[in-house]
C-alpha cells in the first residue's frame, strides 16, 4: 500500500512541476524553483519507491479500459531503472536551479520546466509500463518531449537540424519496436507484457529471431548503437546542459532496459548467436564511439560519442551474459549481466556529472570548443575538481567507479573460456582486447579534455574570464561525484544489490555460486582465485602517501620562487605556444587515418604580391564515415524513388478522383470474389 | 597479522632498494655493449640522493595537479608493488588486485604524470603526454590479450595464483602458448618501461623524447619522486615477466633458507631480463612513433596465437 502512495506521489510531483511551471512562466525565478524542486522531490520519492520494491515486493496496478488496458508493473529490474533515473534526476534538478539562469530573460523558463518534468515522467513510465500499447504511447511521449527539449534553442539552424535527425532516427526505431511487439502480440494473443513473457520463449524460432532483430534495431536506435548512433552527436550537444545530462545519462538507458526485458524476460535468451551479435554490436559501438570522441574538439559532442562507447561496453556485458545463458551457465550469465548493469549505473552517474560539468563550462565561458578553453582549474576550482572525479571514473582508473564495472566486464569475458563453443572462446577474448583498447583511448580522450581545457593558460578571452559555477550547480555535480567515488570503493554493497535485481531474471544468484565478498570489499570470482578490492587498493595508496610526503616536506632548503615554463631559453610562456587539442590527438588521427579520412584545406589571401600573406586560414575536419557511406546512399535512394512516385501526383483533381474510383473498384471486386 | 605486515613492508623495501640498481645495471651493460665505460652501477642512487637534496623550480603557470601528480603516480606504482610477486608467494595483499588491477594502477600513475605534462603550458610536455598516452593505447589491447592467454592456462588473473600454479607445473609449464605469450609480454614490457625501440630513456632531443618530454618541467625532489616511480615501475614490469613465466625458485613460505634462495634467484632473473633488455636496446634503433603500431600489433598477434594454440593444445 505504501508503494502505491509513493508511486502516485512521484507521478503527482512531476505533474505538479509541469503544471506549475506553465502557470508561473512569467516569473523566471519562482518558476525555476517550483518546477525543479518538485522534480527533485519526485526523484527522492522515486529512490525510496525503488528501494522499497527491490527489498519488498513487486508492484502492480492495472486499469482495464474498453479498448486497451493501462497498467504499471514494477519488478526489481524496473525498480533498478527507476533508481538510476531518480538519482540522475535528483542531481540534475538541483543543478538546474543554477544552470537555468543561463536562459533568464532570453527564453521561456516555464516551457523548459514543463518539458523537463514531463520528460522525466515519461522515462519513468517507460520503465514501468506493463503492456505494449501503453508502452508505445509513453515511449512516443518520451521521444517527442525530448525532441522539443533538443530544439529548445531553435533559433540556431544547427539545433533544428539536430532535432530533425533525432526525430527521424527515433521514429525509425519506433517502427521496428512496433514490428517486434506486433509479432509478440500476434503469438501471445494479448498486448500484455505478462503474456509476452509467458509465451515468448515458446514461439517458433524464426519469429523469435525476428523479434530479437527488430528489438535490437528499434531499441538500438534509441540506445545509440553503431550504425544507428548518428543522432547522438547532434542531439546531445544541441539540448540544454541539464537535459543532455539526462538524455545521455538515463534516456538512452531506457532502451537497454527494454533490450534486457525482451531478450531475457520475453524471449528467454536461448539462442547462442543472439549473444554473439550483441557482443559484436557492443564491441563495434564501443570502438567507434571512442575513436570519434578522441578527435572531437566540441566537448558536448565528445561526451555524446563517449556515450555511444559506454553503451557499447554495457552491451558487451549483456552479450556475454546472453552467450552464457544460451550455453546453460546461468551463474556466469548473472555475473556478466551484473557487470553490464553496474556499468550502466556508473555511466549514468559519471556521464551525468560530466554533462553537467560541460554545461557549467559553457555557462561561464559560452564556448563548447576545447581549443578555446584552458586554465579553468584556477578560475573554476570547485567545478574542475568535481569534473576530474568524473574523468577519473570514466577513464576506469582505480579506485573510481568505472574501474570496478570494467574489471567485472573483462572478467566475465574471460570466463567465456569455460564454455565449450570454440567460437565463443575466441571471440570473447578478442572483444576483451577491444575493450582494453577502448578503455585506453577513453583515458587518452578524457586526459586531453582535462589537460587542454582545465590546465595551463587560458586560450581565449572566454576562458580567461570564466567564473566558478554557482552553488546549486556545484551541489548537483557534487552528489554524482560522491556517488562515483562510492560506487568505486563500495562494490561490496552494490553487487549484492545488483544480484537481487538479476536473480529473478537469471533464476539463480551469482552470489551463491561464483562471487564472494569479505570485509575488505574484495570481489572474488569463481572459487576465490580472482579477486580485486578497491577499498584495499585505496587504503594501500593512502598508507603509501606517507612516503612521498615525508620526502617532499622533510627537508626544506631555500624555497625557489616560481619561474617561467622552459622554452629553450626563449620567453615563450604564452597561450599561443601551448599544445592544442588537435595536436594532442594527432597521433591517434594519423594511426587511424583510414577511418577518420581527415580532410584539410588551407586558404591564404595575399596583399600586393604573392609573397606577402595578409591572412591565412586552415581548416581540418574528419568525415563521419557512417553518414557518408551508409546514410547518404540510403537517403539518395529514397529521394530518387520519391521523385519517381511524384509522377502520379499531377495536382489535377480529376486524376485524384479517378485514383479513388480505381481503389474502390478494386476493393469491391475483392469483396465480391476473394472475400467470400 | 604482524608477519603479514612484515612481509609487505619488506616487499616495499626490496622494490624501492632494487629499482635504481636495475636501472644502473642496464645502463652499465649497455655501456659495455657499446664499448664505453659508462657510469657506475650505483649512479641512479646518487642521482636520486642528489635530487632529494635540491629544491624544485616550478613553473608559474601550474595548478595543484602539477604538485599532486608525482605523489599520486608514485603511490599508485607502490600499491601495484604489493600485488606483484617478487620474492615470496601468498603475499598478504594479493587479494586486493589481480594482473588487470596492476595494469590499471600503472594507468593511474601514467594518467597523472601525463596530466601534469600539460599543466605548465609547454609544447614539450603536451608532445610527451600525447605520445605516452598513444603508446599506452597501442599497448593496452596486446597486454589484455596476453593477460588472457596467461590466465587461461591457470584459470586465474591473480598474480599470486598464476606464479604458484606455473611453478607447481614445473617443466610442463614450458609450452608453445607460454612462449608466445612471453614474447608478446616482452614487447609490451619494452613499451611500458619506455625503452628502445619505443622510447629512448637516454635522450633529451626535443623531437624524439617521450617520457622525458612529459617530465621536463619537474626538478628537485619532485623529479626524484617521478624518476624513482619510473624505476619502481620498471622493476615491477620485470618482476611480472620473471614471476609469471619463470616463477621457479620463488619462496612460498617463510623459511630462512627458502627466502635467501628466492631473493638470489629473483636477482638472477631480473639481471638476465635486464641484460636481454640492454641487448635489445643496443641492437635496434629507436623507431618512428608511427611505426610503433606495427611493433605492438606483432605483440597483439603473438598473444592471439598464444590463445589459439592454447585452445588447440588443450582441445576445443
Amino acid at each position: 500500500m505504501v508503494n502505491t502512495y509513493l508511486f502516485v506521489g512521484l507521478i503527482a510531483s512531476y505533474l505538479f512541476g509541469a503544471v506549475a511551471s506553465c502557470a508561473l512562466n512569467k516569473k523566471d525565478n519562482l518558476c525555476t524553483y517550483v518546477s525543479f524542486l518538485s522534480a527533485a522531490a519526485g526523484a527522492v520519492l522515486g529512490i525510496i519507491f525503488s528501494l522499497s520494491v527491490v527489498f519488498g515486493e513487486t508492484f502492480n496496478i492495472s486499469m482495464q479500459g474498453s479498448l486497451v488496458s493501462f497498467g504499471f508493473f514494477v519488478d526489481r529490474l524496473s525498480a533498478f531503472f527507476i533508481l538510476v533515473i531518480s538519482i540522475a534526476v535528483l542531481a540534475v534538478s538541483i543543478y538546474s536551479l543554477g544552470y537555468v539562469k543561463e536562459y533568464f530573460g532570453r527564453k521561456n523558463i516555464g516551457y523548459l520546466g514543463f518539458l523537463y518534468n514531463i520528460f522525466v515522467l515519461s522515462m519513468l513510465l517507460v520503465v514501468t509500463a506493463s503492456n505494449a500499447v501503453m508502452f508505445l504511447i509513453v515511449w512516443e511521449l518520451m521521444s517527442v518531449v525530448s525532441y522539443f527539449l533538443v530544439v529548445y534553442e531553435h533559433e540556431e539552424p544547427e539545433t533544428r537540424k539536430a532535432g530533425f535527425i533525432y526525430i527521424v532516427m527515433t521514429h525509425i526505431g519506433t517502427g521496428f519496436i512496433l514490428l517486434s511487439f506486433l509479432i509478440l502480440a500476434g503469438e501471445s494473443g494479448s498486448f500484455d507484457f505478462g503474456a509476452f513473457s509467458a509465451s515468448g520463449a515458446g514461439m517458433p524460432p524464426l519469429l523469435k529471431d525476428l523479434v530479437f532483430l527488430f528489438a535490437l534495431i528499434g531499441f538500438g536506435a534509441k540506445a545509440g548503437i553503431v550504425p544507428l548512433h548518428i543522432w547522438l552527436p547532434y542531439a546531445h550537444p544541441a539540448a540544454p546542459g541539464n537535459v543532455s545530462a539526462l538524455m545521455s545519462g538515463v534516456m538512452i538507458k531506457t532502451a537497454i532496459y527494454m533490450l534486457i526485458r525482451i531478450f531475457f524476460d520475453f524471449l528467454g535468451a536461448g539462442v547462442l548467436w543472439w549473444g554473439f551479435l550483441v557482443l559484436v554490436v557492443g564491441t563495434v559501438s564501443a570502438l567507434t564511439g571512442i575513436i570519434y570522441a578522441v578527435v572531437e574538439p566540441d566537448i558536448k559532442r565528445m561526451l555524446a560519442f563517449s556515450s555511444i562507447e559506454n553503451i557499447g561496453i554495457i552491451l558487451l556485458g549483456t552479450g556475454a551474459s546472453m552467450i552464457f545463458f544460451a550455453s546453460g551457465s546461468p551463474a556466469l550469465s548473472a555475473i556478466a549481466i551484473i557487470a553490464a548493469l553496474y556499468h550502466l549505473l556508473n555511466h549514468s552517474v559519471f556521464k551525468g556529472l560530466l554533462f553537467m560539468g560541460a554545461g557549467s563550462i559553457i555557462f561561464s565561458t559560452h564556448t563548447r570548443n576545447l581549443e578555446k578553453l584552458g586554465g579553468l582549474i584556477k578560475k573554476m576550482p570547485g567545478a574542475s575538481a568535481l569534473i576530474l572525479i568524473g574523468i577519473l571514473s570514466i577513464s576506469a582508473l582505480p579506485p573510481f567507479s568505472g574501474f570496478v564495472s570494467e574489471w567485472l566486464t573483462l572478467q566475465s569475458l574471460l570466463l567465456g573460456f569455460s564454455l565449450n563453443d570454440s567460437f565463443a572462446r575466441i571471440i570473447m577474448p578478442v572483444s576483451a582486447a577491444a575493450l582494453a583498447l577502448t578503455g585506453a583511448l577513453a583515458a587518452f580522450c578524457f586526459l586531453k579534455t582535462f589537460g587542454i581545457g582545465f590546465l595551463a593558460l587560458p586560450r581565449s578571452g572566454h576562458a580567461a574570464h570564466a567564473k566558478e559555477a554557482s552553488k546549486p550547480m556545484l551541489f548537483g555535480m557534487g552528489i554524482l561525484a560522491v556517488l562515483s567515488v562510492l560506487l568505486g570503493v563500495l562494490p561490496v554493497y552494490v553487487i549484492p544489490y545488483l544480484d537481487m535485481i538479476t536473480e529473478p531474471l537469471m533464476g539463480t544468484s551469482a552470489y551463491d555460486q561464483s562471487l564472494s565478498f569479505d570485509i575488505l570489499g574484495t570481489v572474488a570470482m569463481p572459487a576465490g582465485k580472482i579477486s580485486v578490492s578497491t577499498p584495499a587498493l585505496l587504503l594501500l595508496m593512502l598508507a603509501f602517501l606517507s612516503l612521498p610526503l615525508i620526502v617532499l616536506f622533510a627537508y626544506h632548503g631555500k624555497r625557489t620562487p616560481p619561474y617561467e615554463t622552459w622554452g629553450c631559453g626563449q620567453p615563450i610562456s604564452t597561450a599561443r605556444n601551448e599544445y592544442t587539442a588537435a595536436a594532442f590527438s594527432r597521433p591517434v588521427q594519423m594511426w587511424l587515418g583510414s577511418i577518420y579520412r581527415p580532410v584539410s584545406g588551407s586558404q591564404a589571401t595575399y596583399s600586393a604580391s604573392p609573397f606577402l600573406k595578409s591572412s591565412f586560414r586552415f581548416e581540418s575536419r574528419i568525415e563521419q564515415v557512417f553518414e557518408l557511406y551508409l546514410y547518404a546512399p540510403v537517403i539518395g535512394f529514397v529521394k530518387d524513388k520519391a521523385r519517381r512516385v511524384k509522377l502520379i501526383q499531377t495536382g489535377s483533381i480529376h486524376a485524384y478522383l479517378s485514383y479513388i474510383f480505381g481503389v474502390l473498384f478494386v476493393l469491391f471486386m475483392f469483396m465480391i470474389t476473394g472475400g467470400s | 597479522m604482524l608477519t603479514q605486515l612484515a612481509i609487505a613492508v619488506f616487499q616495499v623495501f626490496i622494490i624501492l632498494a632494487l629499482a635504481p640498481l636495475l636501472s644502473g645495471m642496464i645502463k652499465k651493460v649497455k655501456a659495455f655493449l657499446q664499448m664505453r665505460k659508462g657510469p657506475g652501477i650505483l649512479q641512479p642512487y646518487y642521482d636520486i640522493a642528489k635530487l632529494l637534496r635540491k629544491d624544485s623550480v616550478v613553473s608559474e603557470n601550474v595548478s595543484w595537479i602539477f604538485h599532486a601528480a608525482p605523489v599520486v603516480s608514485f603511490v599508485a606504482v607502490l600499491a601495484a608493488g604489493l600485488l606483484v610477486p617478487v620474492y615470496i608467494l601468498n603475499m598478504p595483499f594479493s587479494f586486493a588486485g589481480d594482473l588487470i588491477a596492476v595494469v590499471y594502477l600503472f594507468a593511474l600513475s601514467r594518467f597523472f604524470i601525463a596530466l601534469a605534462s600539460l599543466d605548465a603550458g609547454s609544447s614539450f610536455g603536451g608532445m610527451g603526454g600525447s605520445r605516452e598516452m598513444f603508446i599506452a593505447s597501442l599497448a593496452e589491447p596486446a597486454m589484455m590479450l596476453s593477460i588472457f592467454a596467461i590466465a587461461l592456462n591457470v584459470g586465474s588473473t591473480n598474480l599470486d595464483y598464476i606464479s604458484g600454479a606455473v611453478s607447481s607445473l614445473g617443466i610442463d609449464a614450458v609450452s608453445p602458448y607460454q612462449l608466445l605469450a612471453f614474447v608478446a609480454m616482452f614487447i609490451i614490457a619494452i613499451a611500458e618501461t619506455g625503452r628502445i625501440p619505443v622510447d629512448n630513456p637516454a635522450t633529451h632531443l626535443e623531437l624524439t623524447m617521450v617520457h622525458e618530454a612529459m617530465i621536463l618541467e619537474y626538478s628537485g625532489k619532485q623529479l626524484a619522486l617521478v624518476e624513482l616511480g619510473a624505476m619502481v615501475k620498471q622493476l615491477l614490469v620485470f618482476s611480472l615477466l620473471a614471476n609469471i613465466f619463470f616463477p621457479w625458485g620463488i619462496a612460498s613460505d617463510l623459511g630462512a633458507a627458502g627466502l635467501a634462495v628466492s631473493l638470489i634467484v629473483f636477482l638472477i632473473k631480473i639481471s638476465v631480463l635486464g641484460v636481454m633488455m640492454a641487448l635489445v636496446e643496443t641492437s635496434t634503433a629507436k623507431w618512428r612513433l608511427f611505426r610503433l603500431p606495427n611493433l605492438l600489433s606483432i605483440s597483439l598477434m603473438l598473444s592471439f596465437l598464444s590463445l589459439v594454440s592454447f585452445i588447440i593444445v588443450k582441445g576445443g
